[in-house]
């Protein structure tokens, strides 16, 4: 508003353009409080619990003395976080890559049929991500029973042994990858719907013309057309699924012994419920690196976008 | 003989090539597509089926191990049992506070904040605004371990107790809530012309005015998302009430059913699919009827700004 009146006041005389010099100060005043609320939000229960969660971890187990580094010797030293390192990542990147497969396969199937049809299948497919996680995640430890799975029950049907869902720890870790593919996927598969919809339909005119088939048209059109958003969707369930706390701990909480904990579930043992602060935010910390590394993506890519804009 | 009706065969399916190939390939897809839909559809509609199948069983169908699948005697004790339960209820009610409270105070910090961000800038507000992005992106099994100990030095100064209280998780939840509504509130009202406010401004109306009466009508959509985006966090959070809240009249639903339902080793999984199912069911029943607005708020994330 002001930007659009200031050429025009430069022949008005000097208190007209003072008045509007204060109303420009004023606005910037009114705009600072109204975003008030939110800076004190952030800086206080986001900024500063994250800053503070670097000073805890470099606290001993009674917070009484500086130890600098002690608490991270003191995981590097132990066998049982390097699992727990593997883990995360195994989880993470396993499920990312089966979520955005199926989300893409799923979208494409959504896509191909008629259009009036397409909203009743996309929100029968989104149920799982509506759910919240702790209860579906419960639904599946039913699942998963050791002694009533209804799995199992199918599969003694095909002759096949019972399965030790969540009791072994190659198939517990199985089990926490399928249900987080369970329910990120359908999160893939609306961003790739929406992706889907914005390629120009010319183009796989122009694609068949060309005498394409079907998997010229996806490698050479789609992906290519959708690699932004494919790369986004990615960045962003990458950082879901690797902080991830709630599947883990409904389903397995950590076990058998520790070989499905994550990051987040291992922190929660150890700084809440075993009541070593410093060191529970000293495992937390951990996920920092390829958080950092995610949101620097995610940050340049819509930089990038809004610059374009 | 054979050999021409294999012929005549073949020749049709040429013919038919040369003038049916594209409208047979799609029918084709559209007939897989359908199939693998199916089958997709079954993957990720089966647990919450399951979830309702057991909720009809009785206890003593569960233990008898008959087909999982199927409900023999259908009953609604568990419902009925749950719902006339005080416990539940009360947890039910504390989920039901805390997540509208929650609503009510994100929608009120981040349109304000959303506005100021997009129209009025001030110093330093581009960098705030990609600093809430950032936020938004911090999780919150990062957070929960400081937030703890800061909750415990209140009490300490100032004998304000806020952990294990159902209220503190109004504190907590608006810092999941509030970074991505004003995120996605800066995108939509950006996306509103300029010549709007302009007109409003030169009619002398002061800028809440401008925001009342012209930018959250405009941007209702955007703002029914940002609401339900904040509700259905707000109601499925786990970790904050799990580690903040212990005693069994501060919990709230997911927690509740997670910890008090399962007693010792005894699953009784008849009630806590019914309780799962009906915790489950407040989303659910918004998603069925705000299905657009969901989804727009939730492609908004990666595809505005």
């Amino acid at each position: 508003m002001a930007d659009i009146a200031a050429p025009g006041s430069t022949t008005l005389s000097g208190d007209r353009r003072s008045s509007l010099h204060k109303l420009v100060q004023r606005k910037s005043t009114i705009a600072f409080l109204m975003a008030l609320p939110l800076i004190l939000l952030i800086a206080i229960l986001v900024a500063y619990p994250a800053g503070y969660a670097v000073w805890l971890a470099m606290l001993n187990k009674s917070m009484t003395k500086f130890v600098g580094f002690g608490n991270f010797e003191f995981l590097f030293k132990r066998p049982t976080f390097w699992d727990i390192v593997f883990q995360s990542c195994l989880f993470a990147i396993t499920a990312v890559i089966f979520k955005a497969i199926i989300g893409f396969v799923v979208a494409h199937f959504v896509h191909n049929i008629p259009a009036k049809g397409q909203r009743k299948w996309r929100g029968m497919l989104l149920v799982p991500w509506v759910i919240p996680p702790a209860m579906s995640t419960l639904a599946w430890l039913w699942l998963f029973d050791p002694s009533y799975s209804a799995f199992n029950w199918i599969l003694a049907h095909f002759g096949i042994d019972r399965i030790p869902w969540t009791g072994e720890a190659e198939w517990a870790r199985f089990s926490v990858i399928l249900v987080n593919v369970w329910i990120g996927s359908p999160f893939f598969m609306i961003m790739y719907l929406a992706a889907l919809k914005s390629v120009p339909e010319q183009l796989y005119e122009a694609a068949s013309i060309d005498g394409a088939t079907w998997w010229q048209r996806i490698w050479y059109v789609t992906l290519p057309m959708m690699r932004n958003i494919i790369a986004i969707t990615a960045l962003f369930s990458l950082i879901v699924t690797f902080a991830n706390f709630d599947i883990v701990r409904v389903l397995t909480a950590g076990g058998p012994l520790t070989s499905t904990h994550v990051f987040a579930t291992w922190a929660f043992r150890v700084g809440i419920e075993s009541g070593d602060i410093p060191l529970g935010a000293t495992v937390s910390l951990f996920m920092v690196p390829i958080l950092a590394v995610a949101a620097t993506f995610i940050l340049r890519d819509i930089n990038k976008r809004g610059s374009e804009v | 003989m054979a050999n021409a009706a294999v012929a005549a065969g073949q020749s049709a399916s040429l013919t038919n090539r040369k003038y049916g190939s594209i409208s047979r390939d799609r029918r084709w897809a559209l007939r897989w597509s359908y199939f693998f839909l199916v089958l997709f559809a079954l993957f990720f509609l089966m647990p919450p089926i399951y979830m309702f199948i057991t909720s009809l069983k009785t206890s003593a169908e569960i233990s008898a191990a008959t087909n999982p699948w199927w409900v023999n005697k259908p009953t609604l004790d568990n419902y009925i049992e749950l719902l006339t339960k005080n416990q539940y209820l009360l947890f039910f009610r504390n989920s039901a506070i805390v997540s509208v409270l929650t609503v009510f105070i994100t929608m009120l910090i981040s349109v304000t904040a959303a506005f100021a961000l997009a129209r009025m800038k001030f110093w330093g507000s581009a960098t705030l605004a990609t600093g809430v992005f950032l936020t938004y992106l911090i999780p919150d099994t990062l957070l929960f371990i400081p937030l703890f100990k800061m909750f415990a030095w209140v009490r300490e100064t100032t004998g304000i107790e806020l952990i294990n209280h159902w209220w503190t998780l109004i504190i907590l939840y608006p810092t999941l809530t509030v970074p991505f509504c004003t995120w996605i509130m800066i995108g939509y009202f950006a996306s509103i012309p300029k010549e709007l406010d302009e007109a409003a401004l030169i009619d002398g109306a002061t800028w809440m005015q401008t925001l009342t009466r012209i930018f959250i009508p405009v941007a209702l959509p955007g703002i029914i998302a940002a609401t339900i985006f904040a509700f259905t966090v707000s109601w499925a959070q786990f970790l904050y009430p799990l580690a903040f809240t212990t005693s069994t009249s501060e919990l709230v639903l997911p927690v509740g059913i997670v910890t008090t339902l399962i007693k010792g080793d005894v699953f009784n999984w008849g009630q806590i699919m019914t309780g799962a199912l009906l915790g489950a069911a407040p989303p659910l029943i918004i998603y069925a009827f705000l299905m657009d607005y969901y989804i727009a708020g939730l492609t908004a994330g990666a595809t505005k700004g």
